[in-house]
């Protein structure tokens, strides 16, 4: 059955007629032609298709696209600013926290699910909240090195500001 | 004279900003036109000739464009053995052998015209159990093995599942023996595991009316995968294009030509129309190459003072349906036998063994985790029947200039004993000897192991790479190789050795991804291979390259060539570095100042082939030079082990390598860290179970664990020890597959260490552990 749906995908307004079943993370990829999310398992198990939807990270194929009727959706393509990566990303660029990449979408907007609900996160909270993004390639330490650095430069900003 | 601006440098990766921001495209994320989807029907039995497939239903299914089965294909093919089709024909040889395959408007379609496929078997006796596998009479995967075609330095055993009996018979293994003062015999089992790429295997095929077959795929190999399909189609290798975008992560499993060959009738039958073919984890699991499964039984001698006479060595590989590519594991892990140790009598029998499971293929390390596993516990184990100190023993035995390995092959300079005492000594390593006893009341406790390891390029003698640069008008420029980034970071360093060379930034290189008609060839990304040999080709067409500039500006600023030098992308005269131009100038050939132009485009053209590698003599194995070089590297762990659970923590991990010379100290200390970590979840929860009836019980990552942040240890020391390679670039050997080879044995060493116990079947879980332990306790009361 097809339905039709409305949501905000990066701050940018989208309506679509999508059948009942279609996955969001096909709805993304396929129809959107964003394709930072990626499929990994397919059944929850592997983080790689992580995307925010109402701030809170989700494992993307385990989501219909009309369950986000009416919602806000981020996915990597919609972090930053213009040519500005967002803290995130260029930490993890800093801190070569990426070989093959293909974990790298999920695990940011894991990291940024995490920064928006906890600015100053220990490291216990950063591993618990890429716990679900599996990786292969790197071994996790210097993920977990540039996610906390975010942390730490975004509060020494905080308490620049109100000095 | 070579400069050293880029050497030794951590510059940023090429390829993060493209990742980081999910601009990157891998196979998978490619969409054209009109684009089909493919999906595959596979075999529910392990072993079962196929009596009828009745396809009829499904090709009268609105949305679907062809429908395959093994006859509309059924050319073998393969890496080193061609024993192989890209569905089966006849006969099924796997649970999870592709039977047929549709190509549909989408993949819903797809599936349920597979769905709609009627097959009808006859069930065989599977051959599961590798003792049987070998035993006289045993019922054949493979009964016509010995018309198969196959590669000269491998031996099938004809009318046996024996597919590769590689052999090493070195010195007197009998008076080696009678020398001996202490004999000692184990048995080890390595299970199959999975590579676990997160990118699954993806494909996209087309078949154009100029009849040319262009590949898109996530592959270690576009050049090897040309090779192979150009072979069995018999088409002019001019007809075959293969594209390989981005990969997400490989380990081996993305080598050689694979899933890729499902999609080629498919495609002939659709004629111009692409077909995307991207694996479930499922099939990722268990269809695509997997890491075989290997038993063996060491027996070593040894002298009161520790010195090894003589070691003989049975390695048996559960190889799989196809052993097209496992047979170089199996043949690999036998000239390696001698692991990091000087063995004056050897007799090493590896055999390659067919059976109804999965395809065996590489995985990092290709075949030396599962040798190491055995002999790195093997020592530990003697030093501690000996009272000598486990890292003692291993100084005693170490290769040391002179020293002859396997092969017979004399050695100069192994780095072996900086690595070990390096590791030792960051470990903070005391003397042990005797195994761990847990005291009463105790609860958890902590020990350190280690383990050495050693691992040569597993290649063709002749396995070739070039590389070709090209000047753009601004003085940018382009590199074209054929070599892939997996995420080890060729891409980054093959960039650095190119910048470094001619004399631009490292920011205006830009390697170009391949595409075989255009890239400039390379054998494989595998065999961590990459630095070592296409470092080279690189460093010659950049050399090329420079020549052509410095003659360019000789000519324009009128001085001798030896005049000018070229740094950070400019040219200047050395006597009078005020006359300096930008590259640029340079790039598409020069105009006098009369107007004339000189020269042309610098192109440059560099190639590389490692020289003076020599056959293994097929009843001996010995070989005055039979690899292309040798790779060191020890590792210590210090674990925690719950008394309670048999838990295994472990909490810091030191690396150290003989990496000849460290190019990107970043890439290279990432590629370390990321292989141990690799190895802590191959040592502790990874293994392939099956059925009795052979059918994988665990194809996914709820039944398959693999390392999760959550896993790792607390600290990992990571370093370098640079023994220059002597035909390297600047003097670097490869590192990639070697860090995850001694981490499983260093751990087990720390088992004993801890507790007493020896878990010779890997992985070492909870489960295992906690047994052992109970074992151990009763047999101490008793
Ligand atoms: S693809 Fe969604 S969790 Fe793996
Ligand atoms: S970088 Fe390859 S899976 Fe994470």
């Amino acid at each position: 059955m097809l339905h039709t749906i409305k949501m905000t995908v990066n701050g940018e307004l989208v309506k679509a007629e999508v059948f009942s079943q279609m996955r969001l993370l096909d709805f993304l990829r396929e129809e959107l032609d964003l394709i930072g999310a990626k499929e990994g398992c397919g059944k929850g198990e592997c983080g790689a298709c992580t995307v925010l939807v109402d701030g809170e990270p989700v494992n993307s194929c385990l989501m219909l696209a009309v369950e986000a009727d009416g919602k806000e959706v981020l996915t990597v393509e919609g972090l930053g600013e213009g040519d500005r990566l967002d803290a995130i990303q260029q930490s993890i660029v800093d801190n070569s926290a990426l070989q093959c990449g293909y974990c790298t979408p999920g695990i940011v907007m894991s990291a940024k699910g995490l920064l928006l609900r906890n600015t100053n996160p220990t490291r216990d909270e950063v591993v618990e909240a890429i716990s679900g993004n599996l990786c292969r390639c790197t071994g996790y330490a210097r993920v977990i090195d540039a996610i906390m650095q975010v942390s730490a430069s975004s509060d020494s900003q905080d308490e620049g500001s109100e000095r | 004279m070579a400069r050293e601006d880029y050497l030794g440098v951590g510059v940023i990766r090429n390829d993060a900003a493209e990742k980081v921001t999910g601009a990157a495209r891998y196979a998978g994320d490619l969409k054209f036109a009109g684009m089909l989807y493919a999906k595959l029907l596979r075999s529910k039995h392990a072993h079962a000739r196929i009596v009828r497939i009745d396809t009829r239903k499904a090709q009268d299914l609105p949305g679907v464009k062809a429908v395959v089965t093994g006859k509309d294909f059924p050319n073998r093919m393969g890496l080193y053995l061609k024993d192989r089709t890209p569905y089966a024909v006849d006969k099924v040889r796997y649970y999870g052998e592709a039977v047929a395959g549709v190509a549909a408007e989408s993949l819903e379609i797809a599936e349920e015209a597979a769905r709609l496929i009627e097959v009808e078997y006859e069930e065989l006796p599977p051959v599961l159990d590798l003792r049987e596998a070998i035993k006289p009479g045993a019922c054949l995967v493979h009964p016509d093995l010995d018309t198969y075609e196959i590669g000269a330095a491998f031996f099938p055993i004809p009318n046996t599942n024996i597919s590769n009996h590689f052999r090493v018979r070195k010195g007197d293994i009998e008076k080696g023996f009678a020398e001996a003062d202490l004999v000692f015999e184990r048995e080890y089992y390595v299970p199959h595991i999975q590579h676990s790429p997160i990118e699954p295997h993806a494909a996209i095929a087309l078949y154009d009316r100029n009849d040319k077959l262009t590949i898109w795929a996530s592959s270690q190999s576009p050049f090897a995968m040309r090779n192979i399909l150009s072979h069995s189609l018999g088409f002019p290798m001019n007809k075959v294009r293969v594209i390989g975008p981005y990969v997400g992560g490989g380990f081996g499993g993305k080598a050689g030509l694979n899933v890729e060959a499902t999609l080629v009738p498919l495609a002939m039958k659709c004629r111009n129309v692409p077909i995307r073919l991207v694996c479930t984890r499922e099939e990722e699991f268990r269809d695509t190459f997997v890491r075989q499964g290997m038993l063996c039984r060491l027996k070593t001698g040894v002298k009161h003072d520790g010195r090894f006479t003589a070691q003989e060595f049975e390695m048996y590989w559960d190889a799989g349906a196809y052993t097209e590519y496992g047979v170089n594991v199996t043949r690999a892990a036998g000239y390696s036998s001698s692991g990091v140790y000087d063995i004056p009598n050897m007799k090493t029998d590896s055999y390659c063994v067919y059976t109804n499971k999965p395809v065996g293929g590489p995985l990092r390390g290709f075949g030396h985790s599962e040798n190491h596993w055995a002999m790195e516990q093997h020592i530990d184990q003697i030093a501690h029947e000996l009272g000598i100190d486990p890292v003692q023993l291993r100084r005693i035995n170490l290769q040391r200039d002179g020293s002859t390995n396997a092969t017979g092959q004399v050695l100069r300079n192994p780095g072996i004993e900086q690595c070990l005492e390096r590791a030792a000594e960051l470990i903070g390593w005391q003397e042990v000897s005797g195994p761990g006893v847990i005291g009463p009341g105790v609860k958890k406790v902590r020990a350190k192991g280690i383990a050495c390891m050693t691992k040569a390029p597993a290649m063709p003698n002749d396995a070739a790479s070039s590389a070709i640069v090209k000047l753009n008008d601004d003085g940018t420029v382009y590199l074209s190789i054929g070599a892939q980034e997996l995420g080890q970071g060729s891409f980054t360093v093959l960039a650095q050795i190119l910048a470094n060379e001619l004399g631009v930034r490292y920011e205006d290189v830009r390697v170009q991804p391949i595409d075989t008609d255009y890239s400039a060839y390379e054998w494989q990304t595998v065999a961590s291979r990459i630095t070592y040999s296409c470092g080279r080709a690189v460093i010659a067409a950049a050399k090329d390259a420079r020549h052509q500039v410095l003659e360019h500006a000789a000519r324009y600023f009128g001085v001798p060539v030896e005049d000018i030098d070229i740094a950070e992308s400019k040219v200047f005269v050395k006597s009078d570095p005020e006359r300096c131009v930008h590259i640029s100038t340079f790039s598409l050939g020069v105009t006098l100042p009369d107007f004339s132009g000189y020269g042309g485009p610098v192109v440059g053209r560099g190639t590389f082939i490692p020289e003076g590698i020599t056959a293994m003599n097929p009843e001996t194995g010995q070989s005055e030079k039979p690899v292309a070089n040798w790779t060191y590297g020890a590792q210590a762990v210090e674990i925690e082990l719950d008394v309670e659970t048999g838990k295994i923590d472990v909490l810091k991990v030191a690396a150290v390598y003989d990496a000849g010379r460290v190019i990107n100290p970043v890439t290279a200390a990432t590629q370390v860290e990321g292989g141990v970590v690799q190895g802590i979840s191959i040592g502790l929860l990874e293994e392939m179970k099956f059925s009795e009836q052979g059918k994988l019980l665990n194809p996914s990552y709820v039944d398959y664990k693999i390392s999760t942040a959550a896993d790792i240890p607390d600290e990992l020391l990571v370093d370098f020890v640079e023994v220059p390679q002597e035909d390297g670039p600047y003097g670097a050997r490869g590192i990639g597959e070697h860090v995850m080879v001694p981490t499983p044995p260093a751990i087990a060493n720390a088992l004993y260490h801890a507790a007493g116990i020896r878990v010779r079947t890997l992985p070492m879980t909870s489960e295992k552990v906690y047994w052992a332990l109970k074992e151990r306790v009763s047999a101490s009361l008793r």
